[in-house]
């Protein structure tokens, strides 16, 4: 983590817009909320980060980072929700760290995939919801207001 | 068309009313829009409550013979006494003046000044219309009872009852606990001068308690206030000691026999023991001690009485058969210095008071460092042997945080830098202060803290994260941990210690909200009582005859808790050298024809001032009681109560007068009576 | 009582034994669950860090499918309207529900935006009429721990266990306060309530480095490192989870953080309803034991039939110097609300 969230804010306020965009610290915040508990100002620091991280990724700036990868995991975790309405745990790791770290890939399938697998607690193929054209009209239209509205926003 | 020659007065008030509102348009706008609604002069002025504004005025009601004055300024709340002065010195009864506040109500509010002038040309026209019908009133005249009621037996109070009492006037100083001292009796050394508190303050306390003029009442509590500044009765009960005070010599032969030890929360807070008979600490004023009935073993069992045996006086001190006693007290000013509660640490569990042992709270602290207090003034962990090899202190425990206290308790930062110079100067540990800001303003504070960092304590500027026994590596087994991040590395730090000390908020009384309806006083959001104005009547309520001090008002520290009891007692002074009081005449009346009786009016009083006639069956107003809030007026279904300066009459001319916009349509002083219902 | 049931992506699979466990459990107590039909992922912290609107959209299906459930609407004690209860087992899945709601209640905006989203599905959703709950808050507040008690047959004697709730139970606390947000203490309450001993676990809800294990291993091994080695310290024989992530992270790189740290933990990782079934007599094959990658057989053979000797009555008295110590309770004086 390059910068605490204390001095992000301060950065943030001096205008000092691309070198926090270019900050790898909200890529490491795991949404534990306990800023947020912990904060006697009460700022939503969370949903801070994760508006910093979609700046980030709108605006380019995470390729930059020294967590470029992070987004992608995102990315592609997202992509099995909206092609089939529910999350791909094998196919989120496989086709993640193939990409970005394929030792690690071997790792992660030789070690806990094999394990969850062996137990039951891994599917091989994803389950798909019977609303998925629902589901991605919903989305598709949520896309375009939010492209008319620029992502902006907090929450 | 009036008779009446009304002169209107617009005040620039610098810029503050003109740099939002046109206040010479104002002015000649009244002078000729209000002519015929009895406006003869008309002018504005930059400063009008200036000597020469007020000239100005009195120039006008003597050469121009004006029976009605409109002053167009700040709130009444300020000046309306100056301009009802510069009336009366030029011969025009007060009350037949009206401010129309262009300030708070049109200048600070509002930003468009075109809308803003309007408004103004429109308030001032309803003054006008109000003030045609304003009578002249005469101020009521009350006597001042010379005898005050000091509530609270802290330092502040102390304090305020001993300038009274040394100025030949009685004072009832009424304490809850034992004995008088309030917090301050419980701490070691006080900021920055390291003197020993009880040095200090014992001799005060004896010389309150000895005062010829000073009666002590311990052990008790104000239960209800009636009357009003000058005449006020205060019930007091007095809780049954079990020790007559005429026969007990304080020996303490009783105390040592008890055979019950209980954990005194109150004077040790919760670090040490106290009998079941008790007085908190050697030297308490009174020295007679109490019985703890719901620890006492005869109260509770029936049997035991061993105080009643070994007591040496003839006959027994101790006299279990004692009830309450309540009291009236005749007082003619009143003056609460209550103090505060220490926050509960326990309310932010990640700081572990409660539930780690070496967690301690800044009032433990001070009585471990008493010499007087459970170790005898070693600073020990709670085994009661080990001296600690490294403390940390964390400042603005539940102050400066919006889920606690958003407010700054004032005290913290100095009192720990003084635990820690403490801890440094009798174990020689490492000391870490946590702090967010430093803040050491006042005389000689500054100077304090850079004595303490001369010591060699540690500073870490960051708000402490938690205070944890979860160790992460063998570093730090067996230690607390503090995580805090350090905003000047901007890194999170882990720093192992031995002993936390947790400075924490202060905050009102738990009951302040009870206690300030029982005198009739507001309390703030917080708690806090309010004072009369922040920064200009700092002591005062807007309750005439109750005042504030200490940290009753809020926090502060001992020089500023002193300063407050003896400015109380200064105006509390003030008062009964004046020996009597001339009271605002806006009161409530009723006209007895109109009553039907119903007595809908007797149970709204917030001041007690309405009783009720069986025998006519009629509802009377105490004048001297009722302050005018016109609570009663509108509570009237018969239109019977009528509101000195708020009659129907004047209220509604003066609604006409806002509404002006087609005056021409006006009937001359068209309102007939209004009669409601 | 009947609740909506939002079982989540995990339950279906990764988390079968949860699912399995809280079914079994809820039959038990009488529970009705409707569950939300075709319903799909919350997003999990995924979703939201890339795009705000199909964030919210995406959970607002959710919904929406939610307050169509034949499930009575009840007033709840936050001065509400009366609202459907919607029962999510995960803590993200709760998290994401109830946020979703909640900046919709205050959004008008955003309620617009989502809702003109859902209507290309033709769906909508009026925020404040449903209340998301955690399983946990279910039973200790709605079934109550007496209730609770009463339906234990077989005690879990002499079973140490480490309660752990992690984040999102308790923070930030979008659907009013469960429990306090840094130091909890329902699910003790309800593991003391099974007969088990529940250590003092002061990591309780420390992270269990979520997606971080996929983000950077070394930061997400020391996480749950500091989660392992504490319910290790304080002895424990299991640690008690909620939340099918923190038993994802904790039971499958236990492993893992074992050979980063040359550390030998063993601790198994269980769900609290799979100690309510064993508590309440219910056959282990039905509470999904044997799905954990840390086996729990060793610590449930140490389930004594016995209660442990009962404590002798007297306080240990400390030593005559000790100084006493403070109570954990707050009084009542003190009690004050703090702001959520």
């Amino acid at each position: 983590m390059e910068h605490t969230p204390r001095q992000l804010f301060a950065m943030i306020e001096a205008g000092m817009r691309e070198e926090v965009l270019r900050s790898n610290t909200f890529w490491y915040c795991v949404s534990c909320y306990f800023c947020m508990a912990r904060c006697p100002q009460e700022v939503h620091i969370t949903d801070l980060m994760y508006t910093l991280k979609r700046m980030a990724i709108r605006e380019g700036y995470y390729r930059e980072s020294t967590a470029a990868d992070a987004p992608d995991f995102s990315e592609t975790f997202i992509d099995f929700v909206e092609n089939y309405g529910r999350s791909f745990e094998l196919g989120l790791a496989t086709r993640y760290h193939l990409r970005h770290h394929p030792m690690g890939a071997i790792k992660q399938a030789t070690g806990i995939g094999w394990n969850l697998l062996r137990r039951g607690r891994m599917d091989l193929t994803p389950q798909r919801i019977k609303g998925v054209d629902q589901l991605q009209a919903i989305l598709a239209r949520a896309k375009e207001l939010e492209a008319v509205n620029g992502g902006g926003g907090v929450q | 068309m009036t008779e009446e020659r009304i002169g209107v007065y617009i005040c620039h008030c610098g810029s503050n009313i003109a740099a939002t509102v046109d206040v010479h348009d104002v002015s000649t706008w009244a002078g000729e829009a209000l002519a015929d609604r009895g406006v003869v002069v008309a002018r504005d002025y930059q400063f009008m409550c200036s000597s020469l504004g007020q000239e100005l005025i009195e120039a006008d009601i003597r050469e121009q013979g004006l029976t009605r004055v409109v002053v167009g300024a700040c709130s009444p709340h300020l000046h309306e006494t100056t301009f009802r002065n510069a009336c009366q010195r030029a011969g025009l009864n007060p009350y037949l003046c009206e401010m129309v506040s262009l300030r708070e109500q049109v200048s600070w509010v509002h930003t468009d000044r075109a809308a803003a002038t309007e408004k103004s040309k429109s308030m001032i026209s309803g003054g006008v219309e109000r003030v045609a019908l304003h009578e002249p009133l005469e101020p009521l005249i009350v006597p001042i009872n010379p005898a005050t009621l000091v509530v609270g037996g802290g330092i502040a109070g102390i304090q305020a009852a001993l300038e009274i009492a040394d100025s030949g006037y009685p004072v009832y100083l009424v304490e809850r606990e034992p004995s008088i001292g309030g917090h301050m009796a419980q701490f070691d050394k006080t900021f920055p001068t390291l003197d020993c508190s009880a040095c200090i303050l014992t001799p005060k306390m004896v010389s309150a308690g000895g005062h010829p003029n000073i009666t002590l009442l311990t052990w008790s509590e104000v239960e209800q206030v009636d009357g009003y500044v000058g005449n006020f009765t205060a019930t007091v009960r007095k809780k049954a000691r079990y020790v007559n005070a005429d026969v007990c010599t304080g020996c303490g032969n009783c105390i040592e026999k008890c055979p019950v030890r209980v954990v005194d929360d109150v004077f040790e807070a919760g670090l040490g023991y106290r009998k079941a008979i008790y007085r908190p600490f050697p030297q308490a004023v009174p020295k007679y001690p109490v019985i703890d009935v719901d620890n006492c073993t005869y109260f509770q069992r029936g049997k035991c009485k061993a105080c009643q045996l070994f007591c040496p006086t003839e006959p027994k001190s101790i006299d279990f058969t004692q009830q309450d006693e309540i009291i009236q007290l005749n007082v003619g000013n009143i003056i609460l210095a209550t103090g505060y509660d220490l926050f509960d640490c326990r309310r932010i569990p990640q700081y572990g008071y409660g539930r780690l042992a070496n967690v301690f709270t800044s009032l433990e602290f001070e009585r471990l460092c008493n010499a007087a207090g459970p170790t005898a003034g070693e600073v020990v962990l709670r085994d009661g042997i080990t001296k600690p090899e490294s403390v940390g202190i964390i400042h603005c425990v539940g102050s400066r945080d919006n889920k606690y206290n958003s407010y700054c308790s004032v005290i913290c930062c100095m009192q720990s830098l003084k635990f820690a110079h403490l801890v440094k100067e009798r174990t020689g540990a490492d000391v870490y202060n946590f702090y967010i800001d430093m803040r050491t303003p006042f005389k000689d504070y500054d100077e304090f803290y850079q004595k303490v960092l001369a010591e060699g304590v540690h500073f870490v500027r960051g708000r402490v994260a938690e205070v944890t026994d979860a160790a992460r590596n063998p570093g730090e087994e067996g230690k607390i941990i503090v995580q805090v991040e350090d905003t000047f590395i901007g890194k999170q730090r882990r720093i192992p210690v031995d002993m936390m000390i947790l400075s924490a908020a202060l905050e009102p009384r738990h009951d302040s909200n009870d206690v300030a309806y029982t005198f009739g006083i507001a309390c703030s959001a917080n708690g806090w009582f309010i004072e009369k104005h922040p920064k200009l009547d700092p002591v005062a309520t807007m309750t005439e005859g109750v005042f504030i001090a200490g940290c009753a008002q809020g926090p502060k520290d001992i020089p500023a808790t002193v300063s407050q009891g003896a400015a109380a007692a200064a105006r509390v002074l003030g008062r009964i050298n004046q020996g009597q009081l001339a009271l605002e005449p806006v009161r409530a009346s009723v006209i007895e024809a109109r009553c039907s009786g119903c007595r809908i009016c007797n149970n709204v009083c917030p001041f007690n001032a309405i009783l009720f006639h069986e025998d006519r069956m009629v509802t009377e107003i105490n004048p001297a009681l009722c302050q005018g809030c016109g609570t009663c007026v509108a509570a009237c279904p018969s239109g019977a109560i009528t509101g000195t300066q708020f009659s129907n009459e004047q209220v509604l001319a003066q609604l006409d007068g806002l509404l002006m916009w087609d005056l021409s349509d006006l009937p001359v002083r068209h309102l007939e009576p209004v009669t409601v219902g | 009582m009947k609740y909506g049931y939002y079982p989540g992506c995990s339950l279906e699979r990764n988390a079968s034994a949860y699912n399995q466990s809280t079914l079994a459990v809820a039959r038990k107590l009488g529970i009705g669950f409707a569950e939300v039909d075709d319903w799909n992922c919350c997003g999990a912290t995924e979703y939201i860090a890339i795009n705000l609107l199909p964030a919210y959209a995406l959970i607002g299906r959710n919904l929406a499918l939610a307050s169509q459930l034949p499930v009575d609407p009840i007033t709840g004690n936050n001065g509400h309207q009366p609202q459907k209860q919607l029962v999510a087992p995960c803590s993200a899945c709760f998290l994401n529900l109830s946020k979703a709601d909640h900046y919709m209640g205050q959004s008008p905006k955003l309620t617009r935006q989502v809702n003109d989203a859902l209507a290309a599905g033709g769906l909508s959703y009026d925020p404040g009429s449903i209340r998301v709950r955690h399983l946990l808050e279910i039973m200790v507040d709605d079934v109550g721990f007496e209730t609770i008690g009463a339906t234990v047959n077989r005690p879990l004697y002499n079973l140490r266990l480490a309660p752990y709730y992690g984040c999102l139970i308790v923070r930030p606390g979008f659907h009013g306060k469960f429990d306090d947000p840094e130091y909890p203490t329902k699910l003790d309450t309800l593991l003391q309530t099974l007969g088990a001993t529940v250590v003092d676990y002061p990591v309780k809800t420390h992270c269990c480095g979520g997606h971080m294990t996929q983000i950077s291993e070394a930061v997400a091994h020391d996480l749950i490192r500091r989660l392992l080695k504490n319910a290790a310290d304080h002895q424990a024989d299991a640690i008690v989870t909620l939340c099918p992530m923190c038993q994802l992270n904790l039971d499958g790189y236990q492993d893992s953080v074992n050979k980063r740290f040359g550390t030998n933990f063993q601790l198994p990782i269980l769900y609290f309803t799979q100690l309510m079934g064993l508590a309440f007599g219910l056959p282990a094959s039905d509470l999904g034991f044997g799905k954990e990658l840390v086996p729990a057989d060793l610590a449930l053979k140490k389930i004594g039939v016995e209660p442990p000797p009962p404590s002798t009555g007297k306080r240990q008295r400390p030593p005559k110097e000790a100084l006493p110590m403070p109570s954990a309770e707050i009084p009542e004086r003190a009690r004050k609300e703090t702001v959520p």
